[in-house]
């Protein structure tokens, strides 16, 4: 049994009087591919968002690594609106901003592609490196570390080798292919140096060839980076073949666990895709 | 290699830029008007060059240029005045409460620190807001600053409505030049480093900066204190290049001439700002002086010359660069010899093609 990496405790994300993401617990361990789907509107990225800090949640708690990452409770008008079964369980309230995630170990990439499109694939990948540099503002404007800028820029130059990227460096990232772009956006999660990679709809937009490509492709940086992955998808092919466990979400309920096996003859599954027929 | 090239070619490039200064200020009467633009442009690059790191490097939009050119002007202003100046200029206030007068060089840099101090304050409340909301509170920042400094309450210290005068001031253009050339250059070194490219990367994206582990609130407050600081060094220039300080001359329209610097020469172009400012500042100076004194060819009165026509031009001028430059002159890219070249390179290989 390997060891737990990521645990999410009665997660409720309320906007208003909408339930996003309701009461969702989760685990992840170590070296696993773990998916997250559901039909659309699902609350799949609110769910990552809350994860990530994106997103202060309404109630629940996450720990990743056995440290306490992020608690919150209802507070001010969502006090009076938050009827959930645990509004009373959290008390402290533990939220940090999305880079001091990040600089745990959580990296992750975005459903609609968020590079600095303005920049160059290198750069892109180099700012990546900045959060973990042994660097002041006085040190880096006169120069004074060498050592420290010339390692930065090594080390985003052999990712991009690994990652078969080099040979775009100088490119401007907004304008390469989509593809390249996704894989880019990974590419610069990785830089950071996680323990456990978050991607939003990694196969969005992709043909059965590109998917196909992808699936090797998060396999390899898996064994490569000793990476642990927590993905949302819709491509079912690629879900199926690549996952140890789903999660399976509709209406921001988590309706169903278990191998790809389960879940596809799951009947939950089946009507929440699908829907009900009503004499059935 | 190349790289290291085009930074020796730049410096010479730089160094013939001041040689030039230097002959042209012992050719010319201390008093021409080319001496007095090029010191006004000067300050007013620094100035831009400082804005351009906020607006055109870390897209935060703020108007409180001037508010912190202010500071710093009074900074210097108040540090530096000669104890025995004091009496005469605080008549109205028994002679002020600082006794003491400081170097100009520790006057400038207290003007930067102070300047940036204010803009540490500022900006907890003030950088969590976005966009237009960022743009007007600072610029309101900016009036109650002024009007502050203009409290009779504070006199002792700011001498109230009155003018501060009689403190160190500079003749020689090269004053300006070293200043704002050190400054700018610090600027840069800024830009290009590590912190530089956190900047951009909030510019372009901030949800996917922050996940790349930007603390965005240090980094914006850091950018903002940093324009802030020289901002306020190009304050303490202006006040010694007026030889005076009065708090209504930082009104707004002097954020908005320091805003058309820098997007005439280009949002996130620094060798722009600094054109633009040159460019700026002869054409409301100089250039155009002509236009608004009436003129006769024999006995044919030009029509339109008159008091006042030059600014219409002027509006005209800017409007034609707005429309045909939408990105300013330089755009984001950066003024290099090998940029030059390409240029030409370009053009020429098109007409040659042309006649092919």
């Amino acid at each position: 049994m390997s060891k737990n990496i990521l645990h999410a405790e009665n997660i409720t994300m309320q906007f208003g009087g909408v339930v996003a993401v309701d009461n969702l617990s989760l685990d992840v361990n170590e070296g696993e591919i773990v998916a997250l789907i559901g039909p659309n509107g699902a609350g799949k990225t609110t769910a990552f968002n809350c994860i990530t800090g994106v997103y202060e949640p309404t109630n629940g708690s996450v720990s990743f690594c056995g440290k306490e990452l992020l608690e919150s409770h209802p507070r001010g008008k969502m006090k009076k609106m938050y009827k959930g079964q645990n509004a009373l369980r959290y008390t402290k309230r533990i939220v940090p901003t999305p880079d001091k995630i990040t600089k745990e170990g959580i990296a992750r990439t975005f459903q609609n592609i968020r590079l600095f499109s303005s920049m160059t694939v290198f750069d892109n990948v180099l700012i990546a490196k900045h959060m973990r540099a042994k660097q002041n503002l006085f040190t880096a404007t006169f120069r004074l570390n060498h050592a420290e800028e010339a390692r930065m820029r090594r080390e985003t130059m052999e990712l991009l080798e690994m990652q078969n990227l080099a040979h775009l460096k100088d490119e401007i990232a907004g304008s390469l292919p989509y593809g390249i772009q996704r894989r880019l956006e990974i590419a610069r999660a990785l830089a950071t140096g996680p323990k456990l990679l978050l991607l939003d709809e990694p196969a969005a937009g992709m043909n059965p060839q590109e998917t196909q490509e992808l699936t090797d492709f998060i396999r390899q940086i898996r064994d490569e980076y000793k990476l642990t992955i927590f993905m949302i998808e819709h491509h079912m092919d690629l879900v199926m073949q690549i996952s140890d466990r789903i999660y399976v979400l509709d209406f921001g309920k988590l309706i169903t666990e278990g191998t790809p096996e389960q879940v596809q003859n799951d009947p939950r599954v089946i009507e929440a895709y699908l829907g009900v027929s009503e004499d059935a | 290699m190349s790289k290291r090239k085009n930074t020796i070619i730049s410096a010479l490039l730089l160094l013939a830029l001041f040689g030039f200064i230097l002959i042209l200020e012992r050719m010319l009467p201390p008093t021409h008007i080319a001496l007095t633009v090029l010191k006004k442009s000067c300050i007013y690059a620094l100035v831009a060059v400082s804005m351009n790191l906020l607006n055109g490097f870390t897209g935060l939009f703020s108007l409180g240029q001037a508010g912190f050119m202010l500071i710093g002007a009074y900074t210097y202003g108040i540090l530096t005045i000669p104890v025995e100046a004091r009496a005469s200029v605080y008549m109205y206030y028994g002679g002020g409460i600082i006794q003491f007068a400081v170097p100009v060089a520790v006057g400038i840099l207290a003007a930067g620190i102070t300047a940036a101090a204010f803009a540490w304050l500022i900006g907890l409340p003030v950088l969590r807001l976005k966009s237009d909301y960022l743009a007007i509170a600072t610029l309101g920042f900016a009036e109650i600053i002024r009007a502050v400094f203009m409290w009779d309450k504070l006199g002792v210290l700011t001498n109230g409505s009155n003018l501060l005068r009689k403190f160190p001031t500079f003749s020689s253009v090269t004053f300006p030049f070293i200043v704002a050339g050190c400054c700018i250059a610090v600027m840069v070194l800024i830009i290009n480093s590590s912190y530089g490219r956190a900047f951009k990367a909030i510019r372009d994206d901030e949800i996917a900066a922050e996940a790349m582990g930007i603390n965005l609130a240090k980094h914006k407050r850091m950018a903002f204190c940093i324009s802030s600081f020289f901002a306020g060094v190009g304050g303490a220039l202006l006040a010694m290049y007026q030889t005076s300080i009065q708090a209504n001359t930082f009104k707004s329209a002097m954020t908005y001439e320091i805003l058309l610097i820098v997007v005439i020469g280009g949002l996130g172009s620094v060798t722009g700002s600094c054109i633009a400012s040159f460019l700026f500042i002869a054409c409301s100076e100089w250039w155009l002086r002509f236009l608004d004194a009436e003129m006769y060819i024999g006995d044919f009165k030009v029509p339109l010359l008159r008091s006042g026509f030059r600014k219409v031009v002027f509006a005209v001028i800017i409007m034609i660069i707005v429309l045909f430059y939408r990105r300013g002159i330089m755009g984001n890219k950066e003024f290099s010899v090998e940029g030059i070249c390409n240029f030409f390179k370009k053009r020429f290989g098109r007409k040659k093609e042309a006649a092919s």
